[in-house]
């Protein structure tokens, strides 16, 4: 995994809420048996009509560009499909920004060096217009002092991420290597075990 | 110290516990189907670590398999190199595969159940957001990702945080008419698609009791449709009957023993819940969904409401105007070419004898296309046996071969863009079924009347 410290970058919005993982990646698209390439088919049926021409997507809007996509609440929601956090790091996104995550698409983004922020609506309302303000606002992210401020106009809010993930990503750590250190333990819990 | 039924068996499976309160929870049993696995099989490889324990783990071959003609090779090359992906990682490394042709194929939440692989006080995980169907029997089961089906593939644990406990008790006797589906779309309706999220949800109280098995498994099923990631029930005599004596259940004196277990699987009086809901059966109907997602659901005598934030009716409109619906309209009368009875929603036997039930002596009506795609090949063979396949032939109804098929059109079971589909499975995301696609969720009996009727009618005036 890719390590995360900080990032300085433009954002792309997109004011929508409860955008499920098919709509992220369609499930015609899971059909790969790498973890690669994901992105060209990212927000695919938002973005293109079924002959490939381009509709009109903020994806589609060379206005918008950047690293950080923020997105409205419950933003991951449906599927446990992985690829749609594989979609969005492949397309060049490295933060999501939303007031609200699904639980497994969290996760998954965070196993892969996507950085899920949850913030208030209210930031996530400051953030929206900001960008429709001034497509160019640059956006901070500082993992290290976990803190996210809109350059233009100096807002700023903190947010939460659980301490051990934290180290994951600054560190580009993931679940496995921690988890195969603990195989003493594991086997030894093994022994004590039934299972019926 | 009064414990809930999710506490006691997650705290059965703690390995350890690591700094910021993060468990290492050992898990029992791992499924895996073809399309979240061949990633993490190459990253055990690049890795270069061992499957750690490959008797835990079951595979099948549902998400991609085409519902007809499975005794030929899968006619898409993706599909087909997907599925040949699997079978090869599960002769490498040594895994049970029930894959196209075998009589234990079939949609991975119909075949646990149905072999006695699932069972009560077990953590079961498997790369599939349905994983909460196992949660029936009073199991801790949920879907992961990739990289978790790795974890478990190289350690049999996984890093956790403790989701909050949530209850939902529904008390009382349901309508005739309306079935477990209408339950939970109907508790959907009520806490929304995010309303679960953090949450692990026990479903309670008498009718939830009064539910069979395979009602229950469809309950637990959509949990994660409003963001839990899983549900649960506690088990009970209905639970150990349904167990005894198949495939890989415990037997003879096993069997007493585990059910000795099993009796301890309940949640304490005086547990205390993070947060809990009731409801009164007696106020459900049949259940329709009128958006994109799965949580935009009325009852079938209600009219689409206007949106709850009135403020911000951007996903609101957006979604209408995918369906094409308005608010104030009601879906009664509205026509619907495509009817969908399958996925591990709705796809077991008692699910078709429903249908069967229902539609013996009628037909469908001349603008539908009706699509049974049972949960399993044991469901396809028990529905031939008893002669449903008959039923169905005779009513126009076209019974396929096991497998995900048109819940999520990942074969070549498709929507046509722009066509109304009545479904019993778990999604009405925009293009689920198919580019343009749109998904009317109901019950069984709610599909059949319509497939019948060729439009949406409420069912209990068919009863």
């Amino acid at each position: 995994m890719e390590k995360f410290t900080k990032l300085n970058t433009t954002a792309v919005p997109l004011p929508m809420e409860d955008i499920d993982t098919d709509q992220i990646i369609p499930a015609r698209f899971l059909k790969a048996t790498t973890r690669e390439g994901f992105g060209d088919n990212l927000f695919r049926d938002w973005r293109y009509n079924q002959d490939d021409s381009p509709k009109d997507f903020i994806l589609n809007n060379k206005t918008y560009s950047g690293e950080i996509l923020v997105a409205g609440k419950n933003f991951g929601c449906g599927s446990s499909r992985e690829h749609a956090a594989w979609a969005l790091y492949d397309y060049g996104f490295r933060v999501v920004v939303s007031s609200f995550f699904a639980d497994i698409f969290k996760g998954n983004a965070l196993n892969n060096g996507l950085l899920p922020i949850t913030v208030s609506p209210e930031f996530l309302n400051d953030l929206f217009l900001s960008i429709e303000q001034n497509p160019k606002t640059d956006v901070i992210v500082d993992l290290e002092a976990q803190r996210i401020t809109i350059l233009d106009n100096g807002k700023s809010e903190d947010f939460e991420i659980d301490p051990y993930k934290k180290m994951c990503l600054i560190n580009g750590y993931d679940d496995i290597d921690y988890l195969i250190s603990k195989k003493d333990k594991i086997e030894a819990f093994e022994k004590t075990q039934v299972i019926f | 110290m009064k414990k809930t039924l999710f506490d006691k068996i997650w705290e059965q499976h703690i390995v350890d516990t690591v700094d910021g309160g993060r468990n290492i929870l050992y898990i029992d049993k791992h499924f895996i189907h073809e399309v979240t696995s061949p990633q993490a099989f190459a990253g055990l490889e690049k890795r270069g670590v061992p499957l750690f324990r490959k008797e835990k783990i079951v595979a099948t071959a549902d998400h991609n398999v085409p519902t007809l003609n499975q005794h030929l090779p899968i006619v898409d090359p993706l599909s087909r190199t997907q599925v040949n992906t699997l079978i090869e990682n599960c002769e490498k490394f040594g895994i049970e595969l029930y894959g196209l042709g075998h009589q234990y194929q079939g949609i991975v939440h119909v075949i646990g159940p149905e072999l006695g692989i699932t069972r009560p006080g077990m953590t079961i995980v498997c790369g599939d957001s349905h994983t909460s169907t196992h949660g029936a029997f009073g199991s801790i089961a949920f879907g992961i990702g990739t990289s978790q089906v790795e974890q478990v593939m190289t350690t049999q644990c996984l890093l956790l945080q403790k989701p909050k406990r949530m209850r939902i008790t529904i008390d009382g006797e349901l309508q005739n008419g309306v079935l477990s589906k209408d339950i939970i779309l109907y508790i959907l309706s009520k806490l929304t698609a995010s309303g679960g999220t953090g949450y692990f949800i026990e479903y309670a109280g008498s009718t939830i009791r009064s539910l069979s098995m395979e009602a229950r498994m469809t309950i637990c099923n959509m949990s994660i449709e409003m963001g839990a990631r899983g549900g649960l029930i506690a088990p009970d005599e209905k639970t150990f009957d349904y167990i005894r004596g198949r495939k890989f259940a415990p037997q003879g004196d096993k069997f007493d023993e585990a059910v000795a277990h099993w009796k301890t699987l309940f949640t304490d009086e005086d547990a205390e819940f993070d947060k809990e809901y009731h409801f009164q059966a007696e106020d459900i109907a049949p259940m329709v969904t009128y958006g994109t997602n799965p949580g935009m659901g009325i009852k079938i005598n209600e009219a689409i409401p206007a949106p709850v934030d009135l403020g911000n009716t951007k996903s609101y409109d957006k979604s209408l105007e995918y369906m094409n619906f308005k608010t104030g309209n009601s879906l009664i009368g509205q026509k619907v070419n495509y009817v969908f009875i399958g996925s591990c929603t709705n796809s077991r036997i008692e699910d078709l004898r429903l249908v069967a039930d229902f539609v013996n002596g009628k037909s469908k009506a001349e603008n539908t296309t009706v699509w049974i795609v049972p949960g399993s090949k044991q469901v396809q063979l028990q529905a031939q046996k008893e002669g449903l396949d008959k039923i169905f032939e005779a009513a126009g109804f076209e019974l396929r071969e096991p497998g995900c098929s048109a819940c999520l059109g990942m074969n070549e079971d498709k929507i046509p863009k722009g066509e109304y589909c009545i479904s019993t499975s778990n999604r009405n995301f925009e293009g689920r079924q198919g580019p343009g696609a749109r998904t009317i969720l109901a019950s069984p009996l709610m599909a059949a009347a319509t497939a019948v009727m060729g439009e949406i009618v409420d069912v209990r005036s068919l009863l």
